[in-house]
């Protein structure tokens, strides 16, 4: 409630009368709409995909939808926060690349997975600190912060291995091999970690003092350091949680991937991004919900699979269909903010 | 001891120091790093090099400038450099005498003014729909290289036409042609925003763009002239990169140029936050960076180490920049008074490029505070 109560500028809180009670169902509803938007695009993607495929929707393809997308689902998970404080983070597809490389020549070298697979975590949790550090203590942007970061982990995949590295260790190929039969719905251990993740996010968002200063700060950061709330430690918070979720990707990456390469991930954090926006959250920042990340990322990921079926349809009408998704669920939201106001 | 205090604050200091640390280290490893030799009537050596790899990063980032001083940012340059090589190339390559001056002319037209027309839907989402610039320019980020794809169907286009080779790898006069372009185009903006009141108009949007509005400057018309430009200046770069390869690649023509340029800008003293911006600056910011890149080839170390370096450069000039290093360098000087704004310290009037721009009167709600001033204007 308290991140509800930010939302509201002072003018409309001291409204009365009985408008009131409409107005605020309306506008609680008109919150909700960039998400409705998600769901019912993604619906549509289901019916339109569902009568021009055979086995569209198959269990079979849906359980894979989640498990091909589930490094991009934490990525997601990581960037909604992030982008929740009014922030952004370019750094993530590049550590994505640091944590496989950086796991692989671990295993190389002889470390056992109890070593390797934290590491390949921390990493991220390490990078995440580096641009928290940079941005409260130097004052510097996130942008320029996260951009930093970037350079220097794609810099650093180079340092530990300019060439593409198979990983054959016993744990990443088990991670990578199990498939738990739920009838004929399939789960991986990267498909449940991601929804961990999501589910965690989703706790931490909406039940916890944390999540609540999280949208504080986004909806306003001068209001909730006056407020008292912990601006600072917050802020630092979120960047290692979410370099913390890109050292996690980088593990499920490595995983369905099953070697590490210093090009991996070049162009992730754009798909992020859009998975962020797409599932209606503001890149303002104080309004979105991790829930809506998740669609995001579905609805990014039913593009490609319906490419997959069509068979005709070069790899390139990809990135124009994800684009032109984004410039209908940016004007969109633009049209949302246009009524509220 | 004043003079050393001053020189310390002002903010093409540092990025400068780098500069000139780079120049020593190649200078240290190659003696003869910084001869400048006459060869056939052309220019041969390390300085010239270094500009003429660093034409098409100016251009995309003489945009990027102005884009930065509106508050926006374009990162879709990148893709729109990528579109405009693959028009060109593709005109040439399908053309049946791909030799011809008019044929060449014609392809960078038709690329150059493809990419005008992007800029400038760029700029219709940002000032007329209102949509954030970050984002409105992360769509065409992600489609550009698509629609790039498409042009050139998936292939690489390679054209074999020596006026079109010209461009990017010719000479003219003894210089080589793309840093003639590259500075004709530096010298143009500089005179259009600095002789004329546009470049204070531009500002005057970055810092307040309601109260330009209120005080008459057409801020809809500005920012769509501002991300044209862009559109235009990263066509032209598309051509010299097409140019110099010969050929149209539509992955990696151009990749992570948005963020090189960027950098450039941000070194350059020219703030995120928008308002006053440094042509200078951003030149300096600009052959810091791709100084930096040839450096470390020099140094025989491989050429995709380069993000490292980058990322120690900008680490290290942005925490000499920061108001908490600033505050212990100032009270070490001892003399300094505070300063309301940190980051945007006032230079001193002998910079010609720069001293005409009115001092940026942000508020404290305007400062550093991007979220704030994010959120004002999408409330607005």
């Amino acid at each position: 409630m308290a991140s509800l109560m930010n939302r509201l500028r002072p003018a409309e809180t001291v409204t009365d009368g009985p408008a009131v009670a409409t107005a605020r169902r309306l506008r609680l509803d008109q919150r909700y709409l960039p998400v409705v938007g998600s769901v019912v695009v993604l619906i549509l993607m289901l019916v339109v995909g569902g009568t021009r495929y055979e086995n569209f929707l198959s269990p079979l393809v849906m359980s894979n939808l989640l498990i091909d997308n589930s490094y991009i689902v934490v990525l997601a998970v990581g960037m909604t926060f992030v982008i929740l404080t009014g922030g952004i983070d370019l750094s993530v597809g590049a550590v994505v690349a640091l944590s496989g490389v950086l796991g692989a020549r671990l295993f190389d070298a002889g470390w056992s997975a109890a070593v390797t697979i934290p590491a390949m975590v921390l990493v991220g949790t390490v990078v995440g600190l580096l641009v928290g550090v940079m941005v409260l203590v130097f004052d510097v942007q996130p942008f320029i912060a996260t951009l930093a970061a970037m350079f220097l982990a794609r810099g650093l995949c180079y340092v530990f291995a300019p060439e593409s590295i198979p990983i054959r260790a016993k744990s990443i190929t088990a991670l990578g091999t199990t498939r738990w039969e739920l009838g004929e719905w399939t789960l991986t251990p990267s498909g449940l970690i991601s929804l961990l993740m999501v589910a965690g996010a989703f706790y931490l968002l909406h039940y916890s003092r944390f999540g609540r200063t999280v949208y504080a700060i986004g909806a306003d950061e001068a209001s909730a350091r006056l407020m008292g709330l912990p601006v600072a430690r917050t802020k630092l918070l979120v960047y290692v949680l979410a370099g913390s979720c890109s050292g996690i990707a980088g593990l499920l990456f490595a995983v369905s991937t099953r070697a590490a390469y210093s090009r991996n991930g070049i162009g992730m954090e754009t798909t992020a991004i859009a998975a962020v926006v797409i599932g209606g959250t503001m890149l303002t920042g104080g309004s979105g919900y991790v829930l809506g990340s998740l669609l995001g990322v579905l609805a990014l990921g039913l593009i490609q699979t319906m490419i997959t079926f069509e068979g005709t349809l070069s790899s390139w009408w990809t990135s124009i269909f994800i684009g032109s998704l984004l410039f209908v669920f940016v004007v969109l939201q633009r049209v949302i903010v246009a009524g509220r106001t | 001891m004043n003079v050393l205090s001053r020189l310390a604050r002002h903010r093409f200091t540092w990025p400068l120091v780098a500069l000139a640390a780079l120049l020593l280290a190649d200078v240290l490893h190659t003696p003869t790093f910084l001869n400048v030799r006459l060869q056939d009537g052309h220019l041969f050596g390390g300085p010239v090099d270094i500009l003429r790899n660093a034409a098409p990063l100016l251009l995309v980032s003489l945009g990027m400038t102005l884009v930065i001083a509106t508050r926006g940012i374009d990162l879709s340059v990148g893709a729109v450099l990528a579109i405009s090589g693959a028009v060109a190339c593709d005109v040439i390559a399908s053309s049946s005498k791909p030799g011809s001056a008019g044929t060449v002319l014609w392809a960078i037209f038709l690329g150059c003014a493809i990419c005008v027309v992007l800029g400038f839907g760029n700029g219709f989402l940002v000032a007329v729909v209102r949509i954030q610039p970050i984002i409105a320019t992360l769509i065409l980020m992600t489609a550009g290289r698509g629609i790039a794809m498409l042009i050139t169907e998936g292939q690489i286009t390679t054209v074999n036409s020596p006026p079109f080779a010209t461009i990017g790898g010719g000479f003219w006069l003894g210089l080589p042609a793309a840093v003639i372009i590259a500075g004709l185009i530096f010298a143009a903006v500089a005179v259009g925003t600095r002789r004329t009141a546009l470049g204070v108009l531009v500002e005057s949007v970055g810092i307040n763009p309601e109260a330009s509005r209120l005080a008459g400057v057409r801020s809809t018309s500005i920012l769509l002239a501002v991300y044209a430009a862009s559109g235009l200046f990263a066509g032209v770069a598309g051509i010299m990169v097409a140019s110099n390869v010969a050929a149209a690649d539509a992955n990696n023509a151009g990749l992570f140029i948005e963020l090189d340029a960027i950098l450039a800008v941000v070194l350059g003293g020219t703030l995120l936050t928008g308002g006053r911006f440094s042509l200078v600056g951003t030149l300096i910011g600009v052959l810091v960076i791709q100084t930096l890149t040839i450096s470390v080839t020099i140094q025989g170390i491989s050429g995709s180490v380069t993000p490292l370096f980058k990322a120690l450069v900008v680490i290290a000039v942005f925490l000499l920049q920061s108001p908490v290093v600033r505050s212990k360098l100032r009270r070490r000087g001892g003399t300094a008074p505070p300063v309301a704004v940190p980051p945007a310290l006032p230079t001193p009037s002998s910079d010609p490029v720069t001293g005409t721009a009115p001092e940026t009167g942000t508020g404290p709600g305007t400062g550093t505070e991007t979220d704030g001033a994010r959120a004002g204007k999408v409330s607005s």
